[in-house]
């Protein structure tokens, strides 16, 4: 297991080295990083200045090594706006996100896993419809225009929920329902095929013919080898939800990364940008690792030999 | 064909035959064949006929509706402000309302269909090109070209495609060109896993190795013999990517950071009527319902031309629809 997690590290580390010295390259070969950091009418001294005081003379080499130790040291320099830590900004933005993506991820696979068994149950069935047009809807409707429709209708027509904001519980309601349909939508139809094709497994039928109540045969045995496919999916999705949290958190006003970065980007706020997006990439990074620890436990072929005892009396659960 | 061919060309089906005279290529092309034609299959099936007719009205409206409407996409007219749509009474310039200028909602929308497909099409257009073609050529020579090609798809398939945008955009302006270029640049993968896939299953088939044996270069198999196989599922994929591309370009309108003003996108039309969701809904409502229609149409009939381009599935689209039901109990979805 050791050796297929450590190639999986190895793996997606290179492209956080990739998007690290991207940001480096798109900041410094596109002319004068002045021009990036500074406001438009910033007059040449100020610009001297800027260079000589952030070390923008010096050959490309001595800058590389300047800023890839300040990425380790999650130092990306100061706040245009407010003067303030970039990387503390950016950190301190971070929780919000991670809750709301937590959440949401949480609820989509409590979701995904039931509506799409039910809908692998009974094809062609009330639930597979749904599944299917859900599906549908996740790939065709902008999730911004889901968020200002669900504002028109929830909170402006009917004044039920908050327009925006992290005051109170209701306010999670609608950039969590906008937020889930993309995952949910992708999820229930991994779920769903994955579930049809272990439902037609001869250990099913053996399952169901030793008299196993049909939930014990849904959940226990037909889920649990379903659930392996549903995991690989799970670092996309995570990579689209941060997608999905810039557009919903912009629309909601929710204090997290997204909102931070689009904030950054109509300010020209270049070292907060950055480290906002160096953040997420190595959240991303961190996840990829655990979705891959979770995967190795879950598959017998890489689980540790250790584990041996609880395969046997798996085994015995399902003879 | 009509160019005389160099070589004998062995049909797809892997079986070599012998190189054929005028006259049986005649006698050849006399029988009818079985398989029905494209457009035929299309008629049978009342949602993908649809979703066709939808996709045309859009880019007919893209390429001749800023002609009909001429500059009343931009004509402000004061006295009529905020207008709610389907009154009737103000002319039909203001059938879909009017905003907070004053300005006819459906000239706007038609202006607005131009410009989100001059960003979707080219986008689509590039990435599918520039994918399948790096795809067939990793998937045929295999090896480590395939190796390090799909560890670049994976890279940028491993970053979220609007931060990427968000940083590029930043640095460069969000001219139409490079809006384009950025949403080409992170779908590449896409077409670049599916191609190289199906490219390299190709590989092993009789066809190829046979046309390999002859001393064919490689740019003349994968011309010749692995682009008309691959090409359908690539079309096919196209048009699902045009779906996402759209929504990503409305995203980046949205945001603020793609399609700029005095320019107009559907995505754009959105995040401007925002602050008027209270008093006007039509604003941002409107446009987002012409992205949803457009891109449903597109699902609609991607997934008809998957099955369509199949020669193995094809069968299904030529039984009556309650009988289709009632054969297939299991619709795989992959």
């Amino acid at each position: 297991m050791w050796t297929y997690l450590r190639r999986r590290i190895v793996s997606s580390a290179i492209p956080l080295v990739v998007v690290i010295l991207g940001v480096f390259a798109l900041a410094r070969l596109t002319g004068n990083p002045a021009n990036l950091y500074l406001p438009l009418n910033a007059t040449d001294q100020m610009r001297e200045d800027f260079a000589a005081r952030n070390g923008f003379n010096d050959p490309l080499l001595v800058q590389m090594g300047n800023y890839v130790g300040g990425v380790f040291r999650l130092d990306f320099g100061t706040s245009l706006r407010t003067g303030e830590d970039a990387a503390a900004m950016a950190l301190r933005a971070f929780p919000a996100t991670l809750q709301l993506a937590g959440v949401t991820m949480f609820l989509a696979i409590i979701l995904a896993v039931l509506v799409g068994s039910w809908a692998a149950l009974k094809p062609n069935g009330i639930a597979d419809r749904v599944s299917s047009f859900i599906s549908m809807a996740a790939a065709s409707i902008p999730d911004f225009w889901l968020a200002i429709v669900g504002i028109f209708v929830f909170a402006i027509t009917l004044g039920w929920l908050p327009t925006s904001g992290v005051a109170s519980g209701a306010s999670w309601v609608l950039p969590i329902a906008t937020l889930l349909l993309r995952p949910f939508g992708v999820l229930v139809q991994i779920v769903r095929g994955a579930m049809v094709s272990s439902l037609s497994e001869p250990y099913i039928k053996l399952a169901k013919s030793k008299g196993a109540s049909s939930s014990r045969v849904v959940f226990r045995h037909a889920l649990r080898n379903a659930a392996a496919p549903a995991l690989t999916v799970a670092g996309d999705l995570a990579v689209g939800l941060v997608n999905g949290a810039v557009v919903v958190e912009t629309i909601f006003g929710w204090p997290g990364i997204g909102k931070l970065m689009i904030d950054s980007i109509l300010q020209r706020d270049f070292a907060v940008l950055q480290a906002a997006v160096l953040i997420t990439a190595i959240s991303i990074f961190t996840l990829n690792i655990l979705i891959d620890l979770g995967y190795a436990l879950l598959d017998p072929r890489v689980r540790p030999a250790g584990s041996i005892r609880k395969r046997r009396v798996h085994a015995q659960a399902i003879a | 064909m009509p160019k005389p061919l160099p070589e004998p060309q062995l049909p797809p089906g892997g079986r070599a035959i012998a190189p054929l005279d005028t006259q049986t290529l005649s006698v050849v092309e006399s029988v009818p064949t079985k398989s029905i034609p494209l457009y035929r299959l299309l008629l049978k099936d009342r949602f993908a006929t649809a979703a066709a007719i939808v996709l045309s009205l859009v880019i007919l409206t893209a390429v001749f509706g800023p002609m009909l409407v001429g500059d009343l996409a931009t004509k402000q007219d004061l006295s009529a402000t905020n207008r709610p749509p389907f009154s009737g009474a103000d002319g039909w310039q203001f059938i879909l309302g009017s905003d907070s200028l004053g300005r006819s909602m459906l000239a706007r929308l038609i202006v607005a269909t131009r410009t989100t497909l001059s960003v979707a099409v080219p986008a689509v257009t590039v990435a599918l090109l520039l994918g399948s073609l790096w795809g067939l050529w990793a998937g045929y020579h295999r090896g480590w070209r395939e190796t390090i090609s799909m560890r670049i798809g994976d890279i940028i398939m491993s970053f979220p495609s609007l931060l990427l945008a968000v940083v590029v955009l930043f640095v460069f302006d969000p001219s139409i060109a490079n809006i384009i270029l950025i949403l080409a640049l992170t779908r590449i993968p896409i077409y670049l896993r599916t191609a190289r896939a199906e490219s390299a299953e190709l590989q092993s088939r009789t066809f190829v190795d046979a046309a390999r044996t002859f001393g064919t270069k490689p740019s003349t198999i994968i011309r010749r013999h692995v682009v008309p196989v691959v090409m359908p599922t690539m079309l096919t994929l196209a048009t699902l990517e045009f779906c996402y591309v759209m929504l990503a370009e409305s995203s980046l309108s949205f945001l603020g950071i793609g399609i700029q003003p005095p320019d107009v996108s559907w995505g754009l039309m959105v995040a401007q009527g925002r602050q008027y969701l209270q008093t006007a809904w039509w604003l941002s409502l409107l446009p987002g319902l012409a992205i949803v229609i457009t891109t449903v149409a597109a699902n609609v009939l991607a997934a008809w031309l998957r099955i369509a381009t199949d020669p193995a599935q094809r069968w299904r689209l030529t039984l009556p629809r309650k009988k289709l039901i009632a054969r297939i109990p299991v619709k795989e979805t992959h």
